[in-house]
């Protein structure tokens, strides 16, 4: 039973990391129809960004406190500057053509950051310098760090704040209004482009907290870590249904629970011919799984047919 | 073999529900064969989706539709065309980036068989069957003037052409049955005048039996055999144009209360 | 440009000319591998020798993505089956040592049934999400072949299987060195004119699918599914005769890579691969069959010219800056970003086609 809770709760706090990048996918899909590809590279950029920082800082001898700030700064405002850019350059001009086309763009972007980020920061494994001792909680024989506490609680904090965001602003009303009708939400008044704008740049933000999460709590980063988040993440908001902002937080956590169960037991399960490395092969099939049979997600609205 | 007066389609009780809405409440009507039918109603009034029941567009909540006396319900989407109903589109559904030519040869699409492996090495039957599906497109682009225009691309023709491009493509199935939604919308008084021979036309030289879903009154009026008037999802007339644009209730529903 | 054009069309129509050009055609076809061994060394023959694998990549992709509209991520995937099919089959693996003329239609067949494995529960997704679930199936693809070494070792995992048997004829295998009349026949020949004829094979029958029935009606569901299903096409057996197809093509490409590599490992089949020949479709303008070429014999070559990007900036600056292969990598997306932005029809010139040129109109821009 303790093993059972135990996974439970790690997964809850990988959980968590997937529920704040899966934010980022749900606000774009939900207000442009767009998966950003790059969303995923964008929390990468943000987790180096952070790694680096926090390294020279660190180095100079500031206080732990301190560096953690000033890297997560670092890391929102790179973030935010890249996801506004990144729509403005690439995905902007291509809001009336094909779907096809803003795709193709994404993953354009998306291999751009990757190799971009090899240039910068090399293609080795980097490590975090180590700022925080995590201490034990005591759960009645569940081992628990107050890094992973602070993981979940912060997810809930960025998600509630998020919410109350977009339910009770003016401009999370003018984001609401955009998802439905962007062409009538104009006429309105709402400057659609901002608002675009806009919920790239809190995804972003988002995302780079996310990354900087990552950073801490497995201590390395690596140019090619977006990749495997993005696309979990991006189950995580299919799951809870797309364009949903709560639904990336049910999503996030589910996955990160099913992924933990699963990996933990599946050995069992299988008399040992399957073994924890499909772990990442489990996020893939509850993506497939959910698509196919229901893609609007856990919270999702069941979209209608078109006319 | 069905009864010769057995009317070509017949909807029987068919609603259907989007959510909590009822958009069509138990509509019953009958298309004899032969006769130009039209289908009018207000906005909102259920026309659309009781259009998009018929071609089987959407899925019906309850009742049947009958054509030639054979229920429509098991068919999929696509054998619809093979059984020999063609249709239009509202807003138009063209290939964009095909040429005039070959959307039309996509409308031919039921009643040709070449498959995959026969078409890979262009056996002597593809060639025949290539050949006499381009006769047959080449005929009704003839038919519709749309000569000149064969080979450009649809997307970059003006719309009333591009809606003679639809029209080509529907006959090119062979239909006995053409559904036309809203041909008129759109265009000019010209082109509607136009429009309204043309359908006769194709009643009277082709042989087919035409249903259409029409705001345009004058036209759905001037060429219809009988009309149905729909309104909140339900028939409130039917009969001759005559007939029915005298009804209280149609006049009622179109400009409100008395 | 317009002269051109015009000389081109005079070309076309004139069957003597017409004649002519595929006779000169074929013989440069020929000589190429051996003009090219003397002139630029074999590396490069090795290199075109890649590049026709690829253009049979690019052309079953081609199918799915250009003529259905089937963004599939996650194409290399049948790249993958075709390939461990075939190392599976002839190489001490299991010490199974099948000959070519069963193990590359096996090969073929087995990448097609994966084809509409996982083609069939995409039927109903929408370009986005069908484009994420087919990267997923790939990915799933690469992990289990990765890891299914235990517990019972089928793909050697990360290891990968080597000693694969060649392309081989009786005493015949395209991997040994003939000499001819004075002639070398190295194995990069002989596979050169393996391959030659696999890719010949698949331009004609890509070119005569285009303008068919099949391909009409591919090309009418990626337009508008809707109103291809009420002109009466079955756009589900379609679509997954497109996977099907597509697959195949893969496969059959995979199953030639093995043998002419000799050896095979997840490595090769990662989503940057399904990336690159997407790339090679997109730069080539979708649907369009001359343009998978061109794009595929192109980004075939860039990383070989980008394989000089590294002395060159020892040269220039002292120092070696960016990897050859992530220079590559860059310019590969900053093309995908650049060609949907500038010019989503593709590289290729418009499509010259018959008909067009025989209304006497000026050919019109894209396609």
């Amino acid at each position: 039973m303790d093993i059972f809770l135990q996974q439970i709760v790690n997964g809850l706090v990988q959980g968590s990391i997937y529920a704040l990048v899966a934010l980022g996918y749900t606000m774009v899909y939900g207000i442009l129809g767009l998966i950003n590809f790059a969303h995923g590279d964008i929390c990468m950029i943000g987790a180096l960004t952070a790694l680096t920082v926090a390294q020279v800082l660190a180095s100079m001898g500031l206080p732990a406190p301190l560096v953690l700030a000033l890297a997560a700064l670092a890391a929102v405002a790179v973030c935010c500057a890249l996801g506004v850019s990144i729509e403005r350059a690439a995905y902007r001009p291509l809001r009336r053509a094909p779907r096809l086309a803003p795709l193709i763009t994404a993953i354009g972007v998306s291999v751009l950051l990757q190799y971009s980020a090899a240039l910068v920061w090399g293609k080795q494994y980097l490590s975090m310098p180590e700022l925080v001792k995590p201490s034990d909680i005591e759960m009645g024989g569940i081992h628990l760090t107050d890094l992973q506490a602070f993981i979940f609680l912060l997810a809930c904090a960025v998600m509630a704040a998020l919410l109350w965001f977009i339910r009770s602003t003016r401009a999370g009303r003018a984001m609401r209004a955009t998802e439905q009708n962007p062409d009538v939400a104009g006429l309105m008044g709402v400057n659609v482009n901002h608002v675009i704008a806009v919920t790239f740049l809190v995804g972003s933000a988002v995302g780079a907290i996310a990354g900087m999460m990552v950073v801490l709590y497995y201590g390395i980063g690596h140019y090619f870590m977006g990749f495997m988040l993005g696309l979990k993440a991006f189950t995580a908001a299919v799951l809870g249904g797309i364009g949903n902002v709560a639904g990336a937080m049910v999503g996030g956590m589910l996955l990160g629970v099913v992924e933990s169960l699963a990996a933990g037991y599946i050995g069992d399960l299988t008399g040992g011919v399957l073994g924890s490395n499909y772990r990442d092969i489990f996020a893939f099939l509850v993506l497939v799984l959910v698509l196919v049979f229901r893609p609007s997600g856990l919270l999702g609205e069941r979209v209608a047919d078109r006319t | 073999m069905p009864a010769v007066d057995t009317p070509l389609l017949a909807a029987q009780s068919l609603s259907k529900r989007f959510g909590g809405l009822a958009a069509l409440g138990g509509v019953s009507l009958a298309v004899k064969r032969g006769e130009i039918f039209g289908l009018i109603g207000p906005n909102g009034a259920g026309k659309t989706t009781l259009f998009n029941c018929l071609s089987r567009l959407y899925e019906c909540g309850s009742g049947d539709i009958l054509f030639n006396g054979h229920s429509l319900l098991q068919v999929p989407r696509h054998g619809i065309a093979a059984l020999g109903i063609g249709r239009t589109f509202q807003n138009l559904a063209l290939f964009r980036t095909m040429t005039v030519l070959d959307n039309v040869m996509v409308g031919h699409h039921c009643r040709t068989r070449s498959g995959f492996a026969a078409n890979a090495l262009r056996l002597p039957f593809v060639r025949h069957e290539e050949h006499a599906t381009q006769e047959k497109a080449r005929s009704l682009i003839r038919f519709l003037g749309l000569d000149a225009l064969a080979d450009s691309r649809v997307a970059d023709l003006p719309f009333g052409t591009q809606k003679r491009v639809e029209l080509a493509r529907a006959l090119a199935s062979d239909p006995k049955l053409l559904l036309l939604d809203e041909p008129a919308s759109g265009l000019n008084h010209e082109e509607v005048g136009e429009l309204g021979v043309l359908i006769r036309e194709i009643r009277d030289r082709l042989g087919l039996t035409v249903l259409l879903v029409e705001h345009h009154m004058s036209l759905v009026m001037s060429i219809s055999d009988r009309v149905v008037a729909l309104n909140f999802g339900r028939k409130i007339a039917e009969g001759t144009p005559a007939e029915v644009q005298k009804h209280p209730e149609v006049i009622q529903a179109y400009l409100g209360a008395a | 440009m317009r002269h051109a054009v015009e000389h081109w069309q005079r070309w076309r129509e004139d069957p003597w000319l017409r004649q002519l050009g595929y006779c000169a055609a074929a013989a440069v076809l020929i000589a190429l591998p051996f003009v090219v061994d003397a002139a630029l060394g074999r590396a490069w023959v090795r290199i075109i020798d890649v590049a026709l694998l690829f253009i049979l990549l690019g052309l079953g992709l081609n199918i799915v993505v250009g003529f259905a509209g089937l963004l599939d991520l996650g194409y290399i995937a049948f790249f993958a089956v075709g390939a461990y099919s075939y190392a599976l089959l002839a190489s001490p693996q299991f010490d199974i040592h099948w000959s070519f003329l069963a193990l590359l239609p096996t090969g073929a067949f087995v990448a097609a049934l994966f084809g509409v494995l996982l083609g069939a529960p995409t039927l109903r997704l929408r370009g986005d999400y069908l484009a994420i679930v087919t990267l997923g199936f790939g990915e799933m693809i690469r992990i289990s072949l990765n890891n299914l070494n235990r517990p019972y070792n089928i793909t050697n995992g990360p290891q990968g299987i080597t000693l694969i048997d060649p392309l081989a004829i009786g005493e015949f295998a395209l991997n040994r060195t003939y000499t001819i009349a004075g002639f070398t026949l190295a194995p990069v020949h002989s596979y050169y004119f393996a391959f030659l004829a696999c890719a010949a094979a698949s331009i004609f029958i890509s070119l005569r699918l285009e303008d068919s029935r099949i391909g009409r009606a591919w090309i009418a569901i990626r337009e508008d599914e809707l109103a291809a299903g009420a002109m009466g096409i079955n756009t589900r057996n379609l679509k997954l005769l497109a996977f099907a197809m597509g697959a195949t093509f893969g496969g059959l490409a995979g199953g030639l890579f093995a043998s002419f590599q000799g050896f095979v490992s997840p490595e090769s089949f990662t989503l940057l691969d399904s990336i690159m020949v997407l790339c090679m479709v997109v730069l080539g303008g979708m649907g369009n069959v001359g343009g998978v070429v061109l794009g595929a014999a192109l980004l075939t070559a860039l990383p070989e010219a980008l394989r000089y990007a590294g002395p060159l900036q020892q040269e220039w600056l002292g120092e070696v800056y960016v990897d050859p292969s992530d220079l590559r990598m860059l310019l590969f997306g900053l093309a995908l970003v650049l060609m949907m932005l500038l010019r989503p029809a593709g590289l290729w010139p418009s499509t010259l086609r018959r008909r067009e040129l025989a209304g006497g109109e000026e050919p019109r821009a894209g396609r």
